[in-house]
């Protein structure tokens, strides 16, 4: 098991204030607070508002979480509804 | 009254003959085909032209490759993707999807991809837009059920903002694409194949689907040079061309004034027909040399001679054709039509001429080009050939070996507009020349039959000292 990450650098990329919008910036609050300790910043982005940041992530599906640290970079598609899937896309959960 | 279908130039030579205008405005075009065939070149080219020659802004979306590495291959091209952008013609995106990195946890779709395509739309305004390879999408996104129903959104989504799109796709075994794009694009679809003929690569481009327009169905070949992409043939003409008044000399006084003193109308085609060794070459390099000494460019397309050899053997003749070569007036392009069939053949010949810009040609001969086009397609090729020629005021003198058959075993006697026969008399003692003209339109000419003589000084005509004969009579 690989030591645990200082830090947690998570952005989230939505499209205006939809419920499936909503529903991510939600969860992922949720699984941060309840798995990473403290350890995590999260940035939401909007890209109705900031279209020009898509193309600097590569974002092309919405919503994306983007794992920027810890490396190697890794994006989770979708509304983060499914919670451990999404652990072991942060890598907190091993993949089963 | 049903509206016309509003098209778009691509700015392909070839291409918007073909399609009778370009492709449909507003919407999208799927240009399919397998790996190296040219569709980001075609796809690059309509957005070029575009931005160059129209004014109108494009947006380019790699999924492929880096704009980058992009703008060096086309760079070749003399394609500037930077400064275009820079004068705000062209924005571009590189979409990279890497598939390892992506993990899926519920419901998305691809809602970042649109809002990118109309940021780069709107920053520069654009009205043309190339998505390419659409394919990349499939293998990047890991739920192929979201990546269809956000391809038909996406293609409404062009449509809805009229945007003249070309979208590539990769070829499927046994279908156009891959991935089955043609179900959504209902418009155009165009196919480009890339095979060895006899060790010839061969590149070819079809219309296979042009909804609400007629176009050309055939395979035409394609080429990609320092120049771009050229497709041939181009459409036939037809007898839309201006005829001139102007008369260019044969290179021979004597031929010019059996021509009601003057020599062939500018833009004509002549057909100079004759058995092997009646001196047939002689007489093409005679007008070659005349044409260039005028301060002209000639080209000179000889297939069963290198350039070397037809210098040599002019040279025996009178005729110093090295002076016109070394000027860069005379171009003499040697090649075997049986290596590329005829097809791409012609279509080299009609890049040739098109790069060279000549006011004359000479065919030598043109029997040898039709010999190796096997199939039907040969008589009109010929024909496009010498139209696209007379359509640029460009004299053509066509050499052709006369078989026992006639002209040339290919009916194009009708489409010429002068033939001059060539034939060799046999006595016991010696072995003569004699030239007539069969038929000059416009021209009172000669009906006399003449003897000629190929000297060291060049060809002389001369009457014949006992019979005048009517060559009218003897076709």
């Amino acid at each position: 098991m690989p030591s645990e990450p200082e830090h947690w650098d998570l952005r989230l990329y939505v499209a205006g204030h939809t419920d499936k919008s909503l529903r991510a910036i939600n969860n992922l609050k949720r699984i941060c607070k309840e798995h990473l300790n403290g350890k995590y910043t999260i940035e939401v982005i909007d890209l109705i508002e900031k279209p020009q940041l898509a193309a600097g992530d590569q974002i092309v599906a919405l919503p994306t979480l983007v794992r920027r640290l810890p490396e190697p970079i890794k994006k989770i598609l979708g509304d983060l509804s499914n919670q451990e899937r999404v652990l072991v896309g942060l890598d907190v959960r091993p993949q089963a | 009254m049903v509206e016309q279908l509003r098209k778009v130039p691509t700015g392909i030579a070839g291409l918007d003959e073909l399609t009778r205008g370009g492709l449909p405005a507003g919407r999208p075009t799927l240009v399919c085909g397998g790996p190296g065939c040219g569709k980001t070149l075609l796809a690059t080219t309509f957005l070029v032209r575009g931005a160059v020659d129209r004014g109108e802004p494009g947006l380019l979306v790699s999924f492929d490759e880096r704009i980058d590495d992009l703008g060096v291959n086309v760079a070749s091209l003399g394609f500037d993707l930077p400064s275009l952008e820079e004068r705000g013609l062209l924005s571009t995106d590189y979409v990279k999807i890497e598939r390892q990195e992506i993990h899926e946890t519920g419901e998305y779709d691809l809602e970042a991809l649109f809002i990118r395509l109309d940021y780069a739309v709107r920053t520069v305004g654009a009205r043309r837009v190339v998505l390419d390879t659409i394919d990349t999408l499939f293998a990047g996104i890991p739920n192929e059920a979201v990546v269809r129903s956000e391809l038909r959104r996406l293609f409404d989504w062009l449509k809805d903002r009229k945007l003249t799109t070309v979208i590539t796709a990769e070829r499927g075994e046994g279908s156009l694409t891959r991935n089955g794009i043609e179900e959504y694009v209902s418009d155009c679809v165009i196919l480009l194949d890339h095979r060895i003929i006899d060790d010839l690569s061969t590149r070819r481009l079809r219309v296979v689907k042009y909804r609400g327009t007629s176009h050309g169905t055939n395979e035409y070949p394609f080429l990609i040079d320092a120049q771009g992409i050229t497709v041939v043939p181009i459409t036939s003409i037809g007898l839309s061309h201006v005829a001139s008044d102007e008369t260019v000399s044969s290179g021979l006084p004597e031929l010019d004034a059996m021509l009601g003193g003057k020599g062939y109308f500018k833009g004509s085609s002549i057909l100079l027909s004759g058995g092997p060794g009646t001196g047939k070459t002689t007489i093409g390099a005679h007008f070659a040399e005349a044409t260039c000494r005028r301060g002209e460019r000639c080209l000179y397309f000889s297939f069963e001679e290198s350039p070397s050899q037809l210098v040599r053997n002019m040279r025996s003749a009178g005729i110093d054709l090295q002076p016109c070569i070394d000027q860069g007036l005379l171009l003499s392009q040697a090649s075997r039509p049986s290596v590329g069939g005829f097809e791409m053949h012609l279509a080299l010949m009609l890049k040739a001429v098109r790069d060279f810009r000549p006011s004359a040609v000479v065919v030598d001969p043109f029997s040898a080009l039709v010999a190796s086009g096997a199939h039907y397609q040969a008589h009109s090729m010929a024909l496009r050939f010498t139209d696209y020629l007379k359509s640029h005021a460009i004299t053509a003198l066509y050499l052709s070996l006369e078989d026992t058959e006639g002209a040339t075993g290919l009916d194009v006697s009708s489409i010429m507009d002068t033939w001059i026969v060539l034939r060799n008399m046999r006595s016991d003692t010696d072995l003569s020349r004699r030239l007539h003209i069969v038929k000059a339109r416009g021209i009172a000419h000669s009906n006399e039959v003449r003897r000629m003589e190929i000297t060291e000084g060049g060809i002389r005509l001369s009457d014949l000292p006992q019979t005048k004969a009517h060559a009218g009579q003897e076709r």
